[in-house]
């Protein structure tokens, strides 16, 4: 999804950084990486370090990092949005508008980045300090448990005590009910990479509210 | 033996369990955490828990520390198998929290498909686009 992208701008001085948020290990994660051919870092989570340090709830999100290591975007949504939820749940099909706000949110997420890498601080899509901190979602302590047991139940799954692990798994969730990663990465190990069928029930229950964040940006729907 | 659980991934390490103890040897708990034992208390980088005073004899033995009840003690996360073999230490939200707010990005290292470990630090003096996927 990226390469473009980077092979775009590399010259600029950027680099992307692709993390597999995938337990069930590496060779699950194998057939995307090769079939993208990515030439940036394209590396393997297994443990979701990233969505603990970072406070992430679903993929794909990402952070934006300047030269010097801060912090210019804070974890968001990178670039898709809720209308994936008028897909036909049968063909997988999405219905015109659908596509349509798909190819919207994509193309300004890519414009925006690319504003970035080209004009760094003066880019209106790199916020300053004061901006960026106002967007930071730090964790509750309900959240940081969670993220200790998901650990524990990820060991346990890799030693191949399933039930444990899916009780650990399980506990993980019920902490932070926000984290689709925590239970779609479940419900990936229980179900082995077969389509969860509870996924949609779930998705359901939000209603009116947004499976993925709004993306703080000028346009964005 | 058992297995220390961290944000910088899993270490087996000799311990003595005691109850909701695990004893562990002070080196070993710095590589795996990166939380060492000072004179001004239980730190990481410029942070300092101290010990309660005339109490030290319940987190420090010798070259021994109980490495779960520091944890507790730092307001920490902390749970543990049912065979008690396996410790996950977490990072409380304060500190998850303070570090966002700095805006110092967290590091991570991480191996891509052929095992090459990867740093996001490897990275800098570039703008980094650190993004998430899965499979599932």
């Amino acid at each position: 999804m990226w390469q473009q992208l980077y092979d775009e701008l590399k010259g600029h001085g950027f680099m992307v950084f692709a993390v597999a948020m995938d337990s069930r290990g590496p060779e699950i994660a194998r057939p995307w990486i090769e079939a993208a051919k990515s030439t940036y870092v394209s590396v393997i989570d297994t443990e979701h370090r990233l969505a603990d340090l970072y406070n992430m709830v679903n993929v794909p999100e990402a952070v934006w990092i300047d030269e010097t290591g801060k912090i210019v975007r804070p974890t968001e949504v990178a670039g898709s949005g809720d209308y994936f939820r008028k897909m036909d749940r049968q063909t997988k099909a999405l219905p015109d508008d659908a596509k349509i706000m798909r190819e919207e949110m994509r193309s300004l997420y890519m414009n925006a980045l690319r504003d970035w890498v080209k004009d760094g601080t003066k880019s209106t899509y790199a916020f300053d300090a004061k901006a960026a901190r106002a967007h930071v979602r730090p964790p509750s302590e309900d959240v940081a448990l969670a993220h200790c047991w998901f650990r524990l139940g990820r060991h346990l799954y890799a030693a191949g005590n399933l039930d444990e692990a899916e009780s650990a798994f399980r506990e993980a969730s019920r902490l932070h009910p926000d984290s689709w990663n925590i239970w779609r990465q479940m419900g990936d190990i229980k179900h082995q990479g077969q389509p969860n069928p509870e996924f949609w029930a779930r998705v359901e229950t939000l209603g009116d509210r947004r499976y993925y964040g709004k993306i703080d940006m000028p346009g964005m729907p | 033996m058992v297995t220390l659980l961290t944000e910088r991934g899993g270490f087996d390490v000799k311990a003595r369990k005691a109850g909701e103890d695990i004893w562990v040897d002070a080196g070993a708990l710095a590589e795996a955490t990166g939380w060492d034992l000072k004179p001004e208390g239980f730190c990481r980088d410029e942070i300092c828990v101290p010990l309660p005073r005339g109490r030290e004899s319940e987190f420090r033995q010798g070259a021994e520390i109980n490495a779960a009840k520091l944890w507790r003690h730092a307001g920490q996360p902390v749970v543990v198998s049912r065979d008690g073999n396996a410790w996950s230490l977490g990072t409380s939200a304060s500190l998850r929290g303070s570090k966002l707010e700095s805006l110092q990005a967290p590091d991570v290292a991480l191996p891509d498909l052929d095992g090459r470990v990867h740093r996001i630090s490897d990275h800098l003096g570039k703008k980094i686009f650190l993004s998430t996927w899965a499979s599932w």
